[in-house]
């Protein structure tokens, strides 16, 4: 069995440090834009959470396929924990988006805005993923079809994005074009820093859950391997796998 | 649940298991038609391993379950020509077997309409439609009577020419039919013998 | 192929034989039209509005045929029969699909004329080839996601609620596609053929989730 713990430490401390660096940077170094004040700011943190839930969607959808692939629980157990990490800086994004939106556009949520509305119909699609596995008791059953659903879902996001891209005019900020990046020099940097920081943070977490329940599984099994089958009291129905 | 179940059944031979509800009969069948997948051990089937060949047996073996699998809305012969058309076989086979149980002239009514006896009697022909080597049967003359009993007799009785694998309620009545006679208790094996070895004791305590 | 259409002509056999499901996505269909009617309070929609009103209308009608979809196979053990068969087993959701399409093209040859009659202010002749269109495309996707949201739905205990809430998320840009490509047809003084960029779309979405839809099911129906 894998230890996920082998080098978490080394890897908290670096997302703690670039996250760290990120933020002073943020504060001090990055310039005050001249229309949205402070507040734009945020910017730094929204993106990078953004781009990394998105990624872990996929990555998701990856580990699924992986997992239909080769049987191996394993990789359910990790799609599982990327799918539930990525929600969870999804969230993250959505707060951060309104509080930007309503201190730069005078709204908490507009329609007419691509990639908020592709976001949040990923989402919704996501949210539905928990539920998924929860009503499904067989776990084995359970492992497959929540890959089936990781595979398809994950391929969904790139197309929802486009889908919806094309829907609407923007009044989203690109600050991403295909050109490479209209950020100045300074920006540039601090966003960087900021988007390792955050991807760094969700493969740190990454590794912490993956370590804690293969950590609780090894357990059980020594439990039962040592004091026997009763021993071990039997799991509840739940919407992870074990 | 099943548990340490371990044996050979040669072909053309009948394997009895035998053992109470719950006991891991239909499991047991149900791993064996490739319906569900072993987590561990080695099950092969004509020699194919079990679940990675199942495609390979399919079309070999044929299993007659509680459930008739039947389209209730559909007619006798419409459900018989479905699965022939999935299995590859033509529509006089269908016919064929109809006559053997009888059941020509109730053939096109809809299954609905039809008593637990004469579904079963469809049941039989849906399971032998493609003259399959292994018969996996649970409980095969459920609700047949006596003349129902006697015209599936050549479908998938002894002397049908295949290999059987069957449960029954009925101990005595399995054991007469068994070349080989498998005990089942709560998923695990309670004894493995040829019929003759059978000890009448461990029989009752399987039902008890 | 042959196992396609064993399994379709026993699906079509089946809803001839109970009828239940069409009559009642037209009726659905046509119901909500009239709720439309009062709720927008307009005599006549003509535009996006009234792509918009269509689009989700076949949405939801879809939906109720998208629950029933593998309830025979589940209840009259379909399922156990089907995988007893030595044929190949995505054959299935072809099946199933095509059976789904089906089902979409009757309840749109119906309900698109009651449109056009009850709701829509401009005629729809010139339109018609382009709506057909852009109809055929959205079907598609709906039979295809439905056929394999179904699927899902059908194993796990929340039955009914599971398959609209994973496959509505999943439905969006294809409906986006379908209301946007059927907006400009519906208009007063609408263009004869729909915008090309949304039959783009809608098409990328078909071939994009047909083809995973194919690689995916035969996991679904394992044991």
């Amino acid at each position: 069995m894998t230890t996920y713990g082998r080098g978490l430490r080394g890897l908290s401390l670096a997302a703690a440090a670039t996250i760290t660096v990120a933020l002073s940077l943020v504060f001090f170094y990055a310039p005050l834009d001249a229309d949205q004040g402070f507040i734009q700011k945020i910017f730094y943190i929204h993106v990078p959470l953004a781009i990394t839930a998105l990624c872990g969607f996929v990555f998701g959808g990856v580990l699924g396929a992986i997992y239909l692939r080769t049987g191996e629980r394993k990789w359910d157990i990790r799609s599982y924990v990327a799918i539930h990490m990525a929600l969870i800086f999804g969230v993250g994004t959505l707060l951060t988006g309104t509080i930007w939106a309503k201190a730069s556009w005078g709204h908490w949520w507009v329609w007419s805005d691509p990639t908020l509305t592709s976001f949040l119909i990923v989402m919704l699609l996501f949210a539905t993923y928990q539920p998924l596995r929860f009503s499904i008791e067989d776990p084995e059953r359970q492992s497959r079809y929540a890959s089936v659903f990781a595979v398809v879902a994950g391929a969904f996001v790139p197309l929802n994005f486009i889908a919806v891209r094309a829907a609407q005019q923007y009044v989203h900020p690109r600050v991403l074009t295909l050109t490479g990046g209209n950020l100045p020099g300074s920006m540039r940097l601090t966003f960087l820093v900021s988007l390792i920081g955050i991807a760094l943070l969700y493969v740190t977490l990454w590794k912490y859950e993956m370590a804690a329940k293969s950590t609780r599984m090894q357990v059980r099994a020594l439990r039962r391997a040592l004091l026997g089958e009763d021993s071990v009291t039997p799991l509840k129905r739940s919407a992870a796998p074990s | 649940m099943l548990r340490n179940v371990s044996l050979q059944v040669p072909a053309g031979s009948t394997l009895a298991v035998l053992g109470r509800n719950g006991a891991g009969k239909s499991t047991l069948l149900r791993i064996l038609a490739t319906l569900l997948r072993p987590h561990a051990g080695e099950v092969l089937v004509f020699g194919e391993a079990l679940p990675r060949r199942g495609f390979a047996v399919r079309g070999r073996l044929g299993l007659l379950a509680h459930d008739p699998l039947l389209y209730r809305d559909l007619s006798g012969r419409e459900n018989l020509s479905y699965h022939a058309r999935l299995h590859g076989v033509g529509p006089e086979r269908v016919q064929e077997v109809l006559d053997v149980v009888g059941m020509r002239e109730r053939a096109d009514e809809p299954v609905r309409l039809l008593s637990r006896g004469l579904v079963q009697r469809l049941a039989v022909c849906r399971t032998v439609l493609h003259a399959p080597s292994l018969l996996l049967l649970d409980e095969p003359l459920a609700n047949l009577d006596p003349a129902a009993t006697e015209l599936v007799g050549p479908l998938i009785g002894r002397d049908c020419g295949a290999t059987r694998v069957l449960t029954s309620h009925d101990p005595q009545a399995a054991l007469a039919e068994a070349d080989i006679v498998l005990g089942l208790e709560d998923g695990r094996t309670a004894f493995v013998t040829s019929p003759d070895n059978v000890d009448p004791v461990a029989v009752k305590r399987l039902y008890a | 192929m042959k196992t396609v259409l064993t399994v379709l002509r026993k699906d079509l056999l089946l809803e001839l034989r109970g009828f239940e499901t069409l009559p009642a996505m037209v009726l659905f269909a046509i119901v909500t039209f009239v709720i439309f009617h009062f709720g927008l309070n307009q005599d006549t929609i003509d535009g996006q509005l009234a792509a918009g009103v269509l689009t989700v209308t076949l949405l939801f009608a879809a939906m109720l045929g998208i629950n029933r979809l593998f309830v025979a196979e589940r209840e009259q053990g379909g399922f156990d029969a089907f995988l007893l068969a030595p044929v190949d087993r995505s054959a299935l959701l072809v099946a199933k699909a095509t059976a789904l399409f089906l089902f979409l093209v009757v309840l749109e040859v119906i309900a698109v004329p009651a449109f056009g009659l009850l709701l829509l202010g401009p005629s729809l002749g010139h339109a018609l080839p382009g709506l057909i269109a852009v109809l055929a495309l959205g079907d598609v996707a709906l039979a295809v996601i439905g056929t394999l949201v179904s699927a899902i739905a059908v194993q796990t205990r929340a039955r009914d609620l599971i398959g609209p809430i994973i496959g509505l998320p999943l439905l969006l840009p294809a409906l986006i596609g379908m209301a946007r490509g059927a907006g400009p047809l519906l208009a007063a003084h609408g263009s004869s053929s729909p915008p090309g960029r949304w039959v783009a779309i809608l098409a990328l979405y078909d071939v994009v989730f047909a083809l995973l839809s194919y690689a995916v099911f035969d996991f679904l129906l394992e044991d």
